[in-house]
């Protein structure tokens, strides 16, 4: 099993636009690298995930997610917006952090621990802190494997 | 103060595991201990028996249904959507403390760990309370059991007619029920509501004996506790048996949890190894320790209540109504019941007497525990006050398994009160001289008595004594504060099982 991420999964300056945009732009990223074998496919789990409840946190943050079939391992898109992209968060801000979470269809529970953790650490002031601070996607995805496995 | 959570989310990915680590932040913070439950995709550490006893409140973080909310019936709740607890866990720590401190915990019911408003509980539950929650487990199960099962047994007998379940080697309603159902006979349709309702009452022990050994270790005790009721019921050990096995099974699955296994075995002791060994071992237990000299007690009182004929009839009626409140179907209920079934065969006038006199006392459990949830409601949980409105109904067809839950629950204040009651009754029925031909069918055969009126006397008085005896004894007779036993020593950070 690979990293949950890596410096090519990281995108710290994200195009302005909806979160269909933003996400479609991460989620580029997934296929790319292998993880996500279909993106229309994986678009339509993350849309229908967001239909249920929006996924954007107070304080800035948006978490779109899903399981889909079209994900092949546990794999986190991490990306910041200086324009901001709204989520649906009650405190209505923006998210200027936007972590994308793909989690395989029917994967057994040790792979979803990972992002159990994930999830976790996301409630952190000094997680997220670190990740508005980083000016280097590699140390992004270095600093996010570390605190997962940790 | 301790808190036991859930949280749950529509993926199971992501907000589950924020909420509770945001929980788990706000009541460190506020200087409580708290386990989370995370029912999300990474599979869950469900709460265990001991965790949910020492809880005083429960906090419910969930946009999708708890799972077996059931385990937390007993400890004030909190319930918001899941992302409440993420922007607002130290919020919902207050306002579960606050729920803690107001919850007014039924004084027969709930762990000792309900203390007053600031007066902080000193001690841990102890093992008394433990006892009880788990038996609670095992009855608040049973209950829709006798409920169900017990009514349709009542329609039977009302639709039927007494015969229905005679004789015993081939009642009437399986002769019905085999030889094909015939929708247009009222005789039929009383034969099925009674074969359903027997169906149910298999239930009732190995439920019992389940749950209670599921409160106490978990899923792998499910299976134990199940097959050692079953085997009660077949050996005819009765509800007692049951809570043998139960008990059994629950401490035995406890201490196979404990041993070091190789890892490679670790991945199938729940759904294999612990079930495999357990059973077998509580099995034999149930079928050689406890199902032989069961067997043998059960032959021998009924030797012993042949050898009787001739003694003073009051006191047989004292005897027969003391045995059939004992165990509610159990060997000496049993006992007695089979020594007044197979005098009817003679016809003897003494033999319908002593009919009468165990029918009446038969009634008493029941309806003596039904009129004690209305007289003193306050006495009895919510799931008991609820059985107790079937078992009138069932005490008045004689049906004295809906008292099992009960005397399930609280054994020693129940069944000595019964059975003082069914002395009571027993006694009466005999003095005032009334006879029976029918071996059942409670209140419905009362116009084939002889002196129906002394019968139903005796039953109510025994069931008056029966009431008071139970509610004098629930009121005055308390639990006193366990000692304090073997504190607890599971805090927040010694089950970060999940995020490892």
């Amino acid at each position: 099993m690979s990293d949950l991420i890596t410096a090519d999964l990281v995108d710290l300056d994200l195009p302005a636009g909806d979160k269909r945009e933003v996400v479609r732009s991460l989620a580029e990223r997934l296929v790319k690298a292998g993880r996500v074998t279909d993106l229309e496919q994986f678009l339509a789990d993350i849309e229908a995930r967001e239909a249920q409840m929006p996924t954007g946190l107070d304080g800035g943050i948006g978490i779109p997610h899903c399981r889909s079939t079209a994900v092949t391992e546990p794999t986190l898109g991490f990306g910041r917006s200086s324009a901001g992209v709204d989520f649906g968060a009650e405190d209505g801000k923006p998210a200027d952090l936007v972590f994308l979470i793909a989690a395989p269809e029917g994967g057994g529970s040790d792979h979803m621990t990972v992002l159990a953790a994930l999830a976790r650490r996301l409630v952190r002031k000094s997680f997220t802190g670190e990740l508005r601070s980083v000016t280097d996607p590699a140390a992004a995805a270095g600093f996010i494997a570390k605190e997962v496995s940790a | 103060m301790k808190i036991v959570a859930v949280t749950a989310c529509p993926a199971g990915i992501a907000h589950t595991y924020m909420a509770a680590e945001a929980l788990e932040a706000a009541a460190e913070e506020a200087g409580h201990e708290i386990v989370v439950e995370t029912q999300g995709s990474a599979g869950s550490t469900p709460l265990t028996a001991e965790q949910l006893a020492e809880a005083d409140v429960a906090i419910f973080a969930a946009d999708v249904e708890v799972r077996d909310k059931d385990r937390f019936g007993h400890l004030p709740q909190v319930s918001v959507g899941v992302k409440k607890a993420i922007s607002g866990g130290d919020l919902l720590v207050a306002q579960a403390e606050e729920a803690a401190k107001n919850h007014v915990p039924a004084p027969a019911g709930a762990p000792a760990s309900a203390t007053p408003a600031g007066a902080k509980a000193p001690a841990g539950p102890g093992a008394a309370s433990k006892v009880r929650a788990w038996l609670m487990t095992g009855v608040s199960h049973v209950i829709p059991f006798v409920a169900a099962g017990g009514l349709l047994i009542a329609l039977g007998f009302a639709l039927g007619g007494y015969q229905i379940n005679l004789p015993d080697d081939s009642p009437l309603y399986e002769q019905i029920l085999d030889g094909g159902f015939s929708a247009g006979s009222i005789t039929a349709w009383g034969a099925l509501a009674f074969g359903i309702g027997s169906a149910a009452f298999n239930f009732l022990v190995p439920v019992l004996a389940g749950y209670i050994a599921y409160a106490m270790a978990d899923r792998p005790a499910l299976v134990p506790g199940f097959v050692g009721g079953a085997i009660a019921v077949t050996t005819g050990a009765g509800f007692l048996g049951g809570l043998v096995a139960g008990f059994a099974a629950g401490g035995l699955v406890m201490w196979i949890k404990t041993w070091r296994v190789p890892r490679a075995l670790a991945g199938i002791m729940p759904v294999l190894v612990i079930p495999l060994i357990s059973t077998a071992v509580v099995g034999l237990l149930m079928y050689v320790v406890v199902g032989r000299p069961i067997a043998l007690i059960t032959e021998g009182l009924t030797n012993w209540l042949n050898g009787l004929s001739g003694t003073n009839a009051v006191l047989l009626g004292v005897l027969l109504g003391l045995m059939m409140c004992f165990d509610m179907g159990g060997p000496v209920n049993k006992a007695s019941y089979t020594f007044a079934v197979a005098g009817l065969s003679t016809g003897s006038a003494g033999a319908l007497t002593i009919m009468a006199a165990v029918m009446a006392a038969g009634m008493v459990p029941p309806l003596a525990m039904a009129l004690a949830t209305v007289v003193r409601r306050s006495l009895f949980s919510e799931v008991e006050r609820e059985n107790g409105r079937a078992a009138w109904l069932l005490g008045a067809s004689f049906i004295s398994e809906g008292a099992i839950p009960f005397a399930a629950a609280d054994p020693f204040r129940v069944i000595p009160s019964i059975m003082v009651g069914g002395a009571v009754t027993g006694a009466l029925s005999m003095t005032l001289g009334a006879t029976l031909r029918a071996p059942h069918g409670g209140i419905f055969v009362v116009p084939l008595m002889g002196n129906p009126l002394g019968f139903l006397v005796a039953v109510v008085a025994g069931t008056l004594v029966a009431t008071a005896l139970v509610v004098a004894l629930k009121t005055f007779a308390r639990r006193r504060p366990a000692p304090e036993a073997a504190a607890t020593t599971e805090t927040v950070t010694e089950r970060e099982s999940v995020t490892a």
